[in-house]
C-alpha cells in the first residue's frame, strides 16, 4: 500500500486551523484559546518533519489540541462555567471510536492506543501528541493494551 | 469559526522566530506583477514570477521539505529590498541568498552575475569568458534560463551579442521593464 504524501504544512494548517479554534474556544473559552491555538500548531510543526505519511492529520491535530487544552487547564484554575464536558463533544474523532475499550485507561493510555490502532500513526507522531519520547509513547499504548485486555478476558 | 488575521499573524510570526520551518515564503507585489519569495534558513532561496498556490506549495516541499509556511516575517528583507529596488531607491541588493546544493559552475557564473552593475548590460560569452570559460556562452544562457533568485540575480542584464533581449524566464516584457526601470534599455538596440 502506498503511503498517503504529507502535504505542505501550509495547506494542513489552512486545512484544520478552523476546527482547531472551534475545539479550543469550546474547552477553554475565547481568551485562553489563542495561546492553545498557537500552541497546538507549533507542537504540530515540531513534529511535522518526521511524520512518515499524511494519513489521519486530522485527528492526529485535534488529539494535539485536546492535549494542549488538557495542560492549560491544569496549569491554570479552570474556570467551571467556561469548560464543557468531553460528553458534549461531538469533535473528539481520536477518542470516540474505540471510546468503549479504552473507558478507564489514564488520558495518555488512552490517547496512546486510539492513535496507535485506530489511526495507525507511529510512536514518533503519537509521542508529540503526548510530549514524551516515542519509547514512552510505545510503553503507554502496550499498558493500555495489557489493561484493556486484563479487563476484557476477566 | 474563523481565525482572525491577528492570531494567524502570531502563529505564522511565532513558527518563524523558533526556527521551525523548513521554508517560508509570502508573496509580494511589483511592478512586472506578483513574485512569490521564499527563504530557507540560509536566506533567499526562491522567487517565482506568477504565483500558483496549489502548484506552488508543492514544489517548495519538494525542494525544501513539508515544513512550508507562509510567513511574511520570513522574507521582511527581501521585500523591503525589492519596494526600494522597485521605487528607484535601491541599486544592489544586500541580501543573504541560498545557493545550497547548485554545482560549482553555476555558483561562479551566479557569482559574476552579481558583479553586473545596475543600469549596465553585459553578453553571455562576456560572463562566460570572466569566469574562465570563454566558450560557454550557451552554458551560461542555461544558467541565467534556470536562475533561482531572478531580479535579486540580475540575469536580466544579460543580453545576446547583438544587443537582443534575447530571452528571460519570467518573458521578454518583465526583462525589458526591468532594464527600463534601471535606464539601461536606452542603451540598446531593439
Amino acid at each position: 500500500m502506498e503511503a498517503v504524501a504529507i502535504p505542505p504544512f501550509e495547506r494542513f494548517y489552512e486545512e484544520h486551523r478552523a476546527e482547531v479554534l472551534r475545539l479550543l474556544r469550546r474547552r477553554l473559552g475565547v481568551d485562553r484559546a489563542d495561546d492553545a491555538f498557537q500552541e497546538t500548531f507549533l507542537r504540530a510543526l515540531r513534529a511535522y518533519g518526521r511524520l512518515d505519511h499524511g494519513e489521519h492529520l486530522r485527528a492526529w491535530v485535534l488529539t494535539i489540541a485536546q492535549n494542549v487544552a488538557l495542560d492549560t487547564l491544569r496549569r491554570t484554575r479552570p474556570t467551571a462555567e467556561l469548560v464543557e464536558t468531553a460528553a458534549d463533544d461531538h469533535e473528539r474523532p481520536a477518542y470516540a471510536e474505540l471510546a468503549e475499550l479504552t473507558d478507564g485507561l489514564g488520558p495518555k493510555e488512552r490517547a496512546a492506543v486510539v492513535l496507535r490502532y485506530g489511526y495507525d500513526l507511529s510512536y514518533d507522531q503519537i509521542a508529540v501528541v503526548l510530549e514524551s519520547s516515542p519509547e514512552a509513547a510505545r510503553q503507554a499504548t502496550s499498558t493500555g493494551v495489557r489493561r484493556i485486555r486484563r479487563r476484557i478476558t476477566s | 469559526m474563523t481565525v482572525t488575521p491577528d492570531l494567524d499573524r502570531r502563529f505564522r510570526d511565532a513558527a518563524a522566530a523558533l526556527d521551525l520551518i523548513d521554508v517560508g515564503y509570502d508573496i509580494v507585489d511589483s511592478p512586472i506583477g506578483e513574485l512569490l519569495v521564499a527563504a530557507s534558513d540560509r536566506g533567499v532561496a526562491r522567487i517565482w514570477f506568477d504565483p500558483d498556490s496549489r502548484e506552488d506549495l508543492e514544489r517548495l516541499a519538494r525542494i525544501a521539505g513539508p515544513r512550508v509556511l507562509r510567513s511574511p516575517r520570513s522574507v521582511d528583507d527581501a521585500r523591503r529590498e525589492l519596494d526600494e529596488y522597485f521605487e528607484g531607491r535601491r541599486r544592489a541588493f544586500d541580501l543573504t541568498l541560498d545557493l545550497s546544493s547548485l554545482p560549482p559552475f553555476t555558483v561562479s557564473v551566479l557569482d559574476e552575475l552579481a558583479r553586473v552593475p545596475y543600469g549596465e548590460t553585459t553578453t553571455y560569452g562576456a560572463l562566460a569568458e570572466r569566469v574562465g570559460h570563454p566558450r560557454a556562452a550557451r552554458a551560461v544562457g542555461a544558467v541565467m534560463n534556470r536562475n533561482r533568485i531572478p531580479i535579486v540575480l540580475p540575469c536580466h542584464r544579460v543580453v545576446g551579442s547583438t544587443g537582443h533581449l534575447t530571452g528571460y524566464a519570467g518573458g521578454l516584457d518583465r526583462k525589458r521593464t526591468l532594464l527600463e526601470l534601471e535606464g539601461a534599455r536606452r542603451k540598446l538596440s531593439s
